[in-house]
């Protein structure tokens, strides 16, 4: 496949909580023919300002023209692309497996432990079944689960990432900027 | 105590305190109450009624190229701003700053398929800087600001404003915004004093530099830096089509224009230079011919306001990020005086080549039907090389392009990233209003006229003095000459049937008179020159002519066709 010779990348983009701005980020995907494989949106650890995750499998000249085009957005604030070795990632995978084929067959609850998983909620007809991790380790017991045939409803999650740099660019960055303001404030 | 207005009149209040004197636009039910604002303020907002929105944008377009300001539309929702979208892409591709705001449905409307509703957000987006629905009172003055700060800030561009109804008639306490600072929007980026001196360095100690100066320099204001980077350095310059008038035409340095129908010269020595220095360009693909083999042989210098552009299709050894107006500055103080007499000279036999096999027999041919060069060459020497060139697209424009003169900034009115058929006639009108004491004059095929030939009508109701001159060669010329050179002569759908031109203009009472023969042609510029107002000269120009020389596309860059039987 043509994702063999490509890389999986992950770009966190920061973005002021303005309508819209999904819409443009994803579009310069499309543009450049670039399949998005994850995408999370959620607020950040700084109030007003949303946190994107974004992989997609690509090579580094294409996802570099990708990111820049991200954050020439007006309201984009920044945007960067990592390897997985420069994050620390997670996953979440929900299963709703039946409550009478688990009672029934040993290996499903030995699986659920074997794979580190938990169980979040059990009622006579079904209960629910939480992993975190990477995609692998979900796939992995979701590979197992079905096995047994047990498996109702089955959803992973777009991937989450932190990045390991002793820097936090955001604030930095936001930083930088409001002291620019700061200046030109004084200036004029 | 502020003062308790519609957003409407607060929009009108905004649009005075942006400095707001002329607007083209389109009046209709979403934007009613926005032109009911309009009719108080008509003495210091000019409106200009266009007779169709694509226009609108065209002659936004127009007057900010060579005003350095921001152009504004004012349509209405649906159909009349979807009208606009040509100029606005048009504007996005050639950073042009436009605004263009267009009436909406109400907010409680919105989303509901009502009359005339778009989702002008969502459809322009993609195409524009910035795209904002205003759907409070509260917003105008904040929107306003906010749209003129990111068109012209930076690398310019197009802004759309989409006013809901509501936001129109509803009551605010108005008080003017002034916004010159987006927190995640960087208009400039910091200049790195390490680029800058790497930049002299690399400069210093080529041999055979050559400088693509583009459009950048002018939306700079660069010009005086640029001939004193150029003149210090030594360095032979050429000019992207965009560019052309940042540097004048006859300086000793500028060396033509550059890409596909540019000069000999400048394409073949770009695959001889061993450095490369754009200043303010973006390497488009009619500049580059074959981006694998373009200038492989040398180093490369991108000087640029926009990271976005950098590596985006040629790969450089060193980006100056930054406005070119500083860095220039910055490293003309490093430059050392040099002289590259044997490279400069070097460029002399392809001038001479492509002026003995093409220019001359383009511009002073002495039999058969007239040339489009030859116009062009009268014209832009009859205004001693100080008229705004505007033109459509086609043969025309390169034409325009190739032969008209320039000694001032902002002369050049073209549409360059979109090539536009329909752009030269409301641009020019545009372009008029932008800068009233210079001569505009309109380059135009028979096609293009015709896509926005209603707007003889914008230019008799205001006396628009422009220049339009038809080279009419009853052709789609530009595609006729691919399908000659590409596609073995099939004329697929290209020729014309075309209308009495002369009866047109004179329905809209423009002058006009109709050039046949050579003889006539000085003497009918002339007239158009010395006439005040609007005038349409049409001259029947060569049926079959071709633009020469042409580097096909694809081909290496120095690969130009200078004949084609
Ligand atoms: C809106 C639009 N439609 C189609 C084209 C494709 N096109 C480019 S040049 C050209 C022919 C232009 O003919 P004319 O206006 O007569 O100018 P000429 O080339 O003959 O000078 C066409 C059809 C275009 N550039 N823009
Ligand atoms: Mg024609």
């Amino acid at each position: 496949m043509e994702q063999e010779s490509k890389t999986l990348y992950t770009i966190l983009v920061f973005s002021e909580n303005l309508a819209g701005l999904l819409n443009q980020i994803t579009a310069v995907f499309t543009r450049r023919q670039v399949n998005i494989e994850s995408l999370n949106v959620s607020a950040s650890s700084i109030k007003g300002i949303h946190k994107y995750t974004i992989t997609c499998y690509s090579d580094e000249e294409t996802i570099d023209k990708i990111t820049r085009q991200i954050e020439k957005k007006i309201d984009v604030l920044q945007a960067n692309y990592y390897t997985d070795d420069e994050i620390f990632i997670q996953e979440c995978g929900l299963f709703k497996i039946s409550t009478p084929t688990m009672l029934n067959e040993k290996g499903i609850s030995r699986q659920i432990r074997l794979h580190d998983a938990n169980i979040v909620e059990v009622n006579p007809t079904y209960a629910i079944v939480t992993k975190t991790g990477l995609t692998e380790d979900i796939e992995s017991l979701y590979a197992a689960l079905q096995e047994f045939k047990c498996v109702l409803q089955y959803v992973r999650s777009g991937r989450i990432a932190i990045t390991k740099s002793r820097r936090e660019h955001i604030s930095d960055y936001i930083n930088e900027r409001e002291e620019k303001h700061r200046q030109l404030t004084m200036e004029n | 105590m502020k003062e308790t207005i519609t957003g409407a009149e607060a929009l009108m209040r905004s649009l005075e305190n942006e400095g707001v004197d002329v607007m083209f636009g389109y009046p209709g039910g979403a934007i009613m109450p926005t032109f009911d604002a309009l009719y108080d303020h008509s003495k210091t907002l000019n409106h200009i009624l266009v007779r169709h929105e694509q226009a609108a944008a065209h002659a936004a377009q127009g007057y900010a190229r060579v005003s350095g300001k921001v152009g504004v539309c004012l349509v209405t929702s649906g159909p009349g701003v979807t009208n606009t979208i040509t100029g606005i892409a048009d504007a996005m591709m050639d950073s042009t700053p436009i605004v263009v705001i267009a009436g909406q449905v109400g907010a409680s409307f919105l989303g509901s398929d009502a009359f005339q509703e778009v989702d002008l957000v969502g459809v322009t987006q993609p195409i524009s800087k910035w795209a904002y629905q205003i759907r409070r009172p509260e917003d105008v003055a904040w929107a306003v600001s906010r749209a003129f700060y990111i068109a012209r800030s930076g690398r310019p561009g197009p802004v759309v404003l989409d006013f809901a109804k509501n936001a129109q008639v509803g009551m605010v306490e108005y008080e003017p915004q002034h916004i010159d600072f987006i927190r995640g929007y960087v208009p400039e980026p910091d200049i790195d004093p390490v680029a800058i001196s790497e930049a002299a360095a690399m400069i210093n100690a080529a041999k055979r530099p050559l400088v693509l100066v583009g459009q950048g320099v002018e939306l700079g204001n660069a010009q005086d830096e640029m001939r004193e980077f150029l003149e210090t350095a030594d360095m032979p310059a050429g000019c992207t089509l965009l560019g052309l008038s940042a540097l004048p035409s006859e300086h000793l340095l500028n060396v033509g224009m550059l890409g596909m129908h540019g000069s000999l010269a400048s394409n073949v020595k770009t695959q001889e230079c061993d450095l490369l220095i754009a200043v303010g360009m973006r390497f488009d693909d009619r500049i580059t011919g074959k981006l694998a083999t373009y200038a492989t042989q040398a180093k490369k210098i991108h000087f640029d306001i926009d990271p976005s552009e950098i590596n985006k299709n040629v790969k450089v050894d060193l980006a100056v990020l930054g406005d070119c107006k500083q860095t220039l500055a910055q490293v003309n103080k490093l430059l050392k005086k040099n002289s590259h007499t044997e490279w400069i000279e070097s460029f002399k036999p392809y001038f001479e080549k492509e002026r003995t096999v093409v220019i001359e027999k383009e511009i002073h041919p002495t039999e058969g039907p007239i040339k489009m060069g030859e116009v062009v060459n009268v014209v832009t020497q009859q205004t001693g090389n100080k008229a705004i060139m505007v033109t459509d697209v086609g043969q025309n424009q390169m034409m325009a392009a190739r032969y008209f003169k320039f000694t001032q900034c902002r002369s050049v009115v073209t549409s360059g990233g979109m090539g536009t058929m329909g752009f030269g006639t409301p641009a020019g009108i545009g372009a008029a209003f932008g800068a009233p004491d210079r001569d505009v004059c309109v380059f135009l095929g028979d096609g293009g006229l015709q896509m926005t030939i209603q707007e003889l009508g914008t230019i008799m109701e205001n006396q628009v003095p422009v220049k339009l001159i038809l080279l009419n060669n009853n052709y789609l010329g530009n595609v006729r000459q691919w399908q000659a050179m590409f596609f073995n002569r099939r004329y697929s759908f290209t020729p014309m049937t075309n209308p009495d031109f002369m009866k047109i203009a004179e329905a809209y009472r423009i002058p006009c008179q109709t050039v046949i023969d050579r003889k006539d042609l000085a003497a009918a510029v002339r007239t158009m020159m010395d006439t005040k107002g609007p005038y349409l000269l049409q001259v029947a120009v060569e049926e079959e002519g071709n633009v020469l020389p042409m580097c096909a596309p694809g081909h290496d860059v120095d690969d130009m066709m200078l004949e084609f039987k």
